[in-house]
C-alpha cells in the first residue's frame, strides 16, 4: 500500500515505494523490509536511522539492486528520475550505478580493493561510465583526492589502500563515489568505524557535498550524526518506517515511541546525568519474526488492543510532512512520552530482554 | 622492490649453501661409514677406493673436503657416476634437464588454464548443479594417482587401442624439441595430461574457494556499486586477488617438480628426465649422481620460492613492507 | 607528583573509600621486528608512563581514540600482559612481579569484562559451564554449589535459569554480554575492568546494559575502570575520568569538571567532535562549544613527538610544547593535566 506523498514536497529524486525485501532462509522466508516508501528531493539529505535488523542498509542496497544472494526478493518501485530501477535492464543499471547514484560503505578498511592503487580504483570508475583517456582519469582522481581533503593528492594518488589510515581511507572512497558527480549519495553508517575526531572530518566533508548540491541518504544507528547533517529523518523498526518527517520535528517533537526510546537511551555528553538510563525493553524485532500488527509493540509500554492492527505512516495534527505509524492519540503523544520516560527510567527491565 | 629482491636473492643463496654443506655432510661425516666406500659404489676394488680417497681428500680435514667436492661437482664437473663408469653427474642432469622442463611446462600450462577456467566457473556458477558437477571432476583428478593413471593411458593408447582409434600416438619416449617440435608435443601430450589432471583438479577447488570468499568481499561491493560490469568485477577485482595464493602455490609446485618430483610420469611414460635419473641413481645407490641430484632438485626449490616471494610482493602490494 | 597525590587532591572522586588499584608510571612497550640489515630497535608505546589510582566503588573512565593505548593499559592494570616498567598495586599488594602461582590468589578479586562477547565466549560450551569455570579454577566448592551460584549469577545478571544449557550462538548480543558480566562476577571480584563492553551493541541494549552495571557496582560495591571510546558513555558511567593520547593520560578529572571545562586541548577537541543530539532541550541553556575540527592524524606510536605528544594537532602549540614533555599535574580547580598552557587552571 503506497503512501501518497505530502504534496507540497518538490518533486522527488528518489521515490521508493511499497518497497518489500526478503529472503528465502531454510527456517523459512524472512521479511527484512516490509513495504518501505520513502523519497528524496534534490539536494536533501536524508537520514535513515534504526537498530540492527531495521532494514535499513538492506533498503539501500535494494535500491541500487546490490543484493546478489539469489535467495532474495525484492518487490515494489523504486524511481529515480521517474525510472523503476528494479525493473531496468542491468545494463542501463550499471550506468545509475557509481555516475547517477553512488554508496558508500560503512568499513573503509575493506571497501578498496587491495592491489590496486587508490588513483587506479578511482580511475576505473571515470572510465567506467565515459570515454575518458587514461591520463585524464589520473588527473581528476588526483584532484578528487585533493578535493576531499587528502594532502599531497599528487602523490598519495599512487599509494595502495593499506598505506592509508581509516580515515584517509574513507576519504578516499567517498572521492571515489563522487568521481562521476553523482545526483545522489547513500552513505551506509559511513562514520561508524572511525574515530570521533576523524568522523568530524568526514561529517563536514559530507556537509560540503551537500552544499555543493548532492542528495545524500544517511544511513545510521547514531541520532547524533543525523541530528548533526539531515534534512529529514527516517526512523526504521523492523523493515518498515516508524517516523518521518524533517529533522527539527522529529528531534524536538519525537511522535514515535520507538523514536522516543532513541532518543532517550542514549547517554549524552551534556544536559543531566542520570543514575540509570531509560531504556526500550526488549531487544530489537528480528526480521524472522515480525509481528502482524504494529513491530513495536511487543517492546512498546505504551501498547494496547489497536497495536494488533498493523498503524499506516500518517500525519497527526498540524505539519503534514511529520508523519508516524502509531495508533497513540496524536494530541497526547507529549505527554505521553513523559510518562513513558518516567516508566523506563524506574523499571528493572532487564528482565524484558532475558525473557525471550 | 628491487632492494627486496636482491635481499630475497641473497637469502636464497645462503639456503643453497647451506643445503650443500647438509648434503655434503650426510656422505661425509656420518659417523662410522667410509665415505669413499660410498662415494665408489657397491663392492669396490681397493685401487678404486684408494683413487676415491685421494682425489676427494678424505684424510684432509672437513671444510677442504667440502670444497674440493665441490670442485669436482660444480667447476670440474667430473664427479662421475659409479654405475655408469665414464659418464659425469653434472652433464647427466644437463642432459635430463629439457626433458624435465619440457614436461613440466606443458602440464603447467595446461593445468594452470584448466585449473583456472573451472575454479572460476564453479564460483561464479555456485547454486547451480554446474557448481557441484566441476568440483567433482576436480575431486576425480587429484583421486587419481599419476603412476596409475599413467599405466592406464598406455595400456589403452598403446595396447588396447592402439590399432583404432590412438594408432596417431608414438611409442613412449622422448623426442627432442629441436630436433621435430611435432614429434616433442606428440610424445608428451599424454604425459602433459596425465601430470595436468593431478594438479587441475587441486588448483581449481583452491581457486573455487577463493574467488567465492573474494566475491563476498566489501571491494567486490564496492566495484558493483561504481558501475562496474560483471566481468571486469570478477576478472580484475575477485580474481586478480584470488589468483595470490594460487600464484605462491604454483611456485612452488612447479619449483618441486622441475627438481624431480615428476619422477612417477617421467617413469611410467619412459621420459629420461631428472625424475628418472633419480629414480635410476636410487635404485643403483649410484652416490655420486643422487647428490647431485639432490642439490639440483635443492636449487629449483630454493630458486622457486625466492621467485615466489618476489612475485608475491609485485602482486600483492601489502606484502612489500613485511 | 605521585600517584598518591593525584587521588589525594582531586574533587572528583566520590568521598572517603580508599585506593584499591594504583598504577604508577606503567608503561608497555612492544619491540617491533627489526629490519636485519638496519640496527635500529623500534619500538611501539602502547602505554608510556601512566599513573593513576582508583578508589574502592568508583568508577574511573578511560576515554580515548583508537590505539591510545587504554586497552592495552586495562590488560596491564589486572596484569594480563607483563609490564615493561612501572608498578600496579591492587588491594595493597604489588602485583608487578608476583609469579603466577603467587598471582593466583589475587585473581579472583580482579576481573576483565571484553569488548566483543561473541568473541570471548567459547562457542563450544554451554553458558552456565562458561560461568561456572572460574569457580572451578579457583574451587569455589562442590558441584551443588557451583549449580547455585551459576544460577544465582544468573538472575543477577538477569537471565532466567533456561538459559544455563544453551549455547554463546543462541543468544543475542546483550545476553552474550551479561553471560561475560555473569563470568567475571563468579569470583566475587572488587575490581572490574571492563573494555568496551558496550561499544558492541545496539542503543537500546547498551543502555540495558549499562543501567545493569549501574545496578551490580551498587548491590555488590564493585570498583570500576570503565575503558570506551564513546564520550556519552563515559560521561554515563565515570566519577573520574583519564583521558588519553598516545599512550599517556593528558588530562584526569571529576566527570562533571571534565565534560563542562576541559582543561586540556585534546580533551576540548575530542569533546567538541561529538555529534550531539540537538533536542530542544539543553540546548538553550548549555553554552554551544566550539568547534574544533583536529586537523592531520594520531603521530604513529612508534615515532612519538618530542615533548608533548599532542603538540602536532595541537591549535595552541607553542615552541615549549616541542621540548619539554608536560607531566600530569595538578591545576587549582583540582584536576589533572599534562598541559604547558591548560585552558582552564
Amino acid at each position: 500500500m503506497p503512501e501518497p506523498l505530502p504534496e507540497h514536497l518538490p518533486e522527488p529524486l528518489l521515490d521508493v515505494r511499497d518497497l518489500r525485501v526478503s529472503f528465502r532462509t531454510r527456517r523459512g522466508p524472512v521479511t527484512a523490509v516490509d513495504g518501505l516508501s520513502l523519497s528524496v528531493a534534490p539536494g536533501e539529505v536524508l537520514g535513515v536511522v534504526g537498530e540492527s535488523g531495521s532494514g535499513k542498509s538492506v533498503s539501500m542496497l535494494a535500491v541500487l539492486r546490490l543484493l546478489t544472494n539469489p535467495n532474495v526478493t525484492v518487490s515494489g518501485q523504486v524511481l529515480f528520475r521517474g525510472r523503476d530501477l528494479l525493473t531496468l535492464p542491468d545494463k542501463q543499471m550499471r550506468a545509475i550505478r557509481g555516475r547517477e547514484i553512488a554508496m558508500v560503505f560503512q568499513d573503509p578498511m575493506t571497501a578498496l580493493t587491495p592491489v590496486y592503487t587508490v588513483g587506479w580504483q578511482i580511475a576505473e570508475q571515470i572510465r567506467a561510465h565515459g570515454q575518458v583517456s587514461r591520463k585524464e582519469a589520473h588527473a581528476r582522481a588526483v584532484r578528487l583526492l585533493s578535493d576531499v581533503g587528502i594532502p599531497d593528492a599528487a602523490s598519495r594518488v599512487n599509494a595502495y589502500p593499506h598505506e592509508f589510515s581509516g580515515g584517509m581511507r574513507q576519504r578516499a572512497v567517498i572521492a571515489m563515489a563522487l568521481s562521476c558527480s553523482p545526483a545522489l549519495l547513500i552513505a551506509d553508517e559511513p562514520t561508524t568505524a572511525l574515530d570521533v575526531t576523524v568522523q568530524a572530518q568526514i561529517l563536514d566533508l559530507m556537509r560540503e557535498l551537500n552544499a555543493d548540491g548532492s542528495a545524500m541518504v544517511l544511513i545510521t544507528h547514531d541520532m547524533g550524526v543525523i541530528s548533526q547533517i539531515a534534512d529529514r529523518v527516517l526512523v526504521m523498526y523492523g523493515g518498515r518506517a516508524a517516523e518521518d518527517g524533517p529533522r527539527r520535528a522529529v528531534f524536538h517533537g519525537p511522535r514515535h515511541p520507538y523514536t522516543w526510546g532513541l532518543l532517550d537511551s542514549v547517554p549524552r555528553v551534556g544536559g543531566p546525568r542520570l543514575r540509570r538510563l531509560p531504556t526500550i525493553a526488549g531487544m530489537p524485532v528480528s526480521p524472522g519474526s515480525l509481528p502482524t500488527g504494529c513491530a513495536f509493540a511487543p517492546r512498546c509500554r505504551l501498547s494496547h488492543d489497536r497495536c494488533e492492527e498493523r498503524p499506516a505512516l500518517a500525519a497527526g495534527n498540524g505539519d503534514a510532512a511529520h508523519r508516524d505509524a502509531c495508533w497513540l492519540p496524536p494530541e497526547d503523544r507529549a505527554s505521553l512520552r513523559l510518562t513513558a520516560r518516567a516508566a523506563a527510567s524506574d523499571v528493572q527491565d532487564m528482565d524484558s530482554e532475558a525473557a525471550s | 622492490m628491487i632492494s627486496f629482491a636482491l635481499k630475497r636473492f641473497a637469502s636464497a643463496l645462503l639456503v643453497m649453501f647451506s643445503i650443500s654443506v647438509l648434503v655434503f655432510l650426510i656422505f661425509f661425516a656420518t659417523p662410522g661409514v667410509d665415505p669413499a666406500a660410498r662415494i665408489a659404489g657397491r663392492n669396490a676394488d681397493p685401487a678404486t677406493l684408494a683413487q676415491v680417497r685421494h682425489s676427494f681428500g678424505l684424510d684432509r680435514p672437513l671444510p677442504i673436503r667440502y670444497l674440493l667436492m665441490m670442485r669436482h661437482l660444480l667447476i670440474d664437473r667430473d664427479l662421475e657416476s659409479f654405475v655408469n663408469r665414464g659418464s659425469r653427474v653434472i652433464p647427466q642432469i644437463v642432459q635430463a634437464m629439457p626433458v624435465t622442463l619440457s614436461l613440466v611446462v606443458g602440464a603447467a600450462v595446461i593445468w594452470m588454464t584448466v585449473g583456472i577456467l573451472m575454479g572460476t566457473a564453479a564460483a561464479t556458477l555456485r547454486g547451480t548443479a554446474v557448481d557441484p558437477l566441476i568440483m567433482l571432476v576436480g575431486v576425480v583428478g587429484v583421486s587419481l594417482p599419476a603412476y596409475w593413471l599413467g599405466e592406464v593411458v598406455n595400456l589403452v593408447t598403446q595396447k588396447q587401442l592402439h590399432d583404432s582409434v590412438f594408432s596417431w600416438v608414438p611409442p613412449p619416449g622422448y623426442v627432442d624439441l629441436t630436433g621435430d617440435p611435432g614429434q616433442w608435443a606428440l610424445h608428451l601430450l599424454f604425459p602433459w595430461l596425465t601430470l595436468a589432471l593431478l594438479y587441475a583438479g587441486i588448483y581449481a577447488r583452491l581457486l573455487r574457494g577463493e574467488v567465492v570468499t573474494a566475491l563476498n568481499e566489501d571491494y567486490v561491493r564496492t566495484a558493483r556499486a561504481k558501475g562496474l560490469s560483471e566481468r571486469r568485477i570478477l576478472v580484475r577485482h575477485a580474481l586478480r586477488c584470488s589468483l595470490i595464493p594460487i600464484v605462491s602455490l604454483f611456485g612452488l609446485d612447479f619449483g618441486a617438480l622441475v627438481g624431480g618430483a615428476a619422477l612417477l610420469t617421467e617413469v611410467v611414460f619412459g621420459l629420461p628426465g631428472i625424475g628418472k635419473l633419480t629414480f635410476d641413481a636410487l635404485q643403483n645407490l649410484d652416490l655420486p649422481v643422487i647428490m647431485g641430484t639432490v642439490l639440483y632438485a635443492a636449487f629449483f626449490v630454493v630458486l622457486a620460492n625466492a621467485l615466489v616471494d618476489i612475485l608475491y610482493a609485485r602482486l600483492d602490494p601489502r606484502a612489500r613492507h613485511a | 607528583m605521585t600517584a598518591q597525590d593525584i587521588v589525594a587532591v582531586d574533587k572528583g572522586a566520590p568521598p572517603g573509600g580508599d585506593v584499591l588499584l594504583r598504577a604508577s608510571d606503567v608503561t608497555k612497550h612492544y619491540p617491533l621486528r627489526t629490519d636485519t640489515l638496519s640496527r635500529r630497535r623500534r619500538v611501539l608505546r602502547a602505554v608510556d608512563g601512566v599513573s593513576l589510582a582508583v578508589r574502592t566503588g568508583e568508577t574511573l573512565g578511560i576515554v580515548g581514540e583508537s590505539g591510545c593505548g587504554k586497552s592495552t593499559l586495562g590488560r596491564c592494570l589486572v596484569r594480563l600482559t607483563e609490564l615493561t616498567g612501572g608498578r600496579v598495586e591492587f588491594d595493597g599488594q604489588d602485583i608487578t612481579t608476583l609469579s603466577a602461582r603467587r598471582l593466583r590468589p589475587v585473581r579472583p578479586g580482579m576481573q576483565l569484562v571484553f569488548q566483543d562477547p561473541q568473541a570471548s565466549l567459547n562457542p563450544r560450551r554451554r553458558a552456565g559451564d562458561i560461568v561456572a569455570e572460574p569457580l572451578l579454577v579457583h574451587r569455589y566448592g562442590d558441584a551443588a554449589a557451583v549449580r547455585r551460584r551459576v544460577a544465582e549469577l544468573f538472575d543477577v545478571v538477569g537471565l532466567a535459569g533456561a538459559h544455563l544449557d544453551r549455547y554463546p550462538h543462541e543468544f543475542s548480543g546483550g545476553q552474550r554480554q551479561r553471560i561475560g558480566i555473569a563470568r567475571a562476577l563468579a569470583t566475587a571480584p572488587k575490581l572490574i575492568v571492563a573494555d568496551e563492553p558496550v561499544s558492541a551493541l545496539d542503543v537500546s541494549i547498551q543502555a540495558q546494559v549499562l543501567n545493569l552495571f549501574a545496578d551490580l557496582q551498587e548491590e555488590f560495591a564493585l570498583t570500576y575502570v570503565f575503558i570506551a571510546h564513546d564520550l556519552g558513555v563515559v560521561r554515563h558511567v565515570s566519577d573520574r575520568i583519564a583521558v588519553m593520547y598516545l599512550g599517556e593520560i593528558v588530562e584526569l578529572a571529576g566527570t562533571e569538571a571534565l565534560y563542562e571545562a576541559p582543561a586540556h586541548p585534546y580533551t576540548q577537541a575530542l569533546l567538541s567532535a561529538v555529534p550531539d543530539i540537538d533536542d530542544g532541550t539543553h540546548a538553550a541553556d548549555a553554552p554551544r562549544r566550539e568547534r574544533i575540527v583536529l586537523t592531520g592524524e594520531v603521530p604513529n606510536p612508534v615515532d612519538k613527538p618530542t615533548g608533548c605528544p599532542f603538540r602536532t594537532r595541537c591549535p595552541y602549540a607553542r615552541e615549549r610544547c616541542a621540548l619539554e614533555r608536560p607531566r600530569l599535574t595538578l591545576t587549582p580547580s583540582g584536576r589533572h593535566t599534562a598541559c604547558h598552557y591548560p585552558l582552564t587552571v
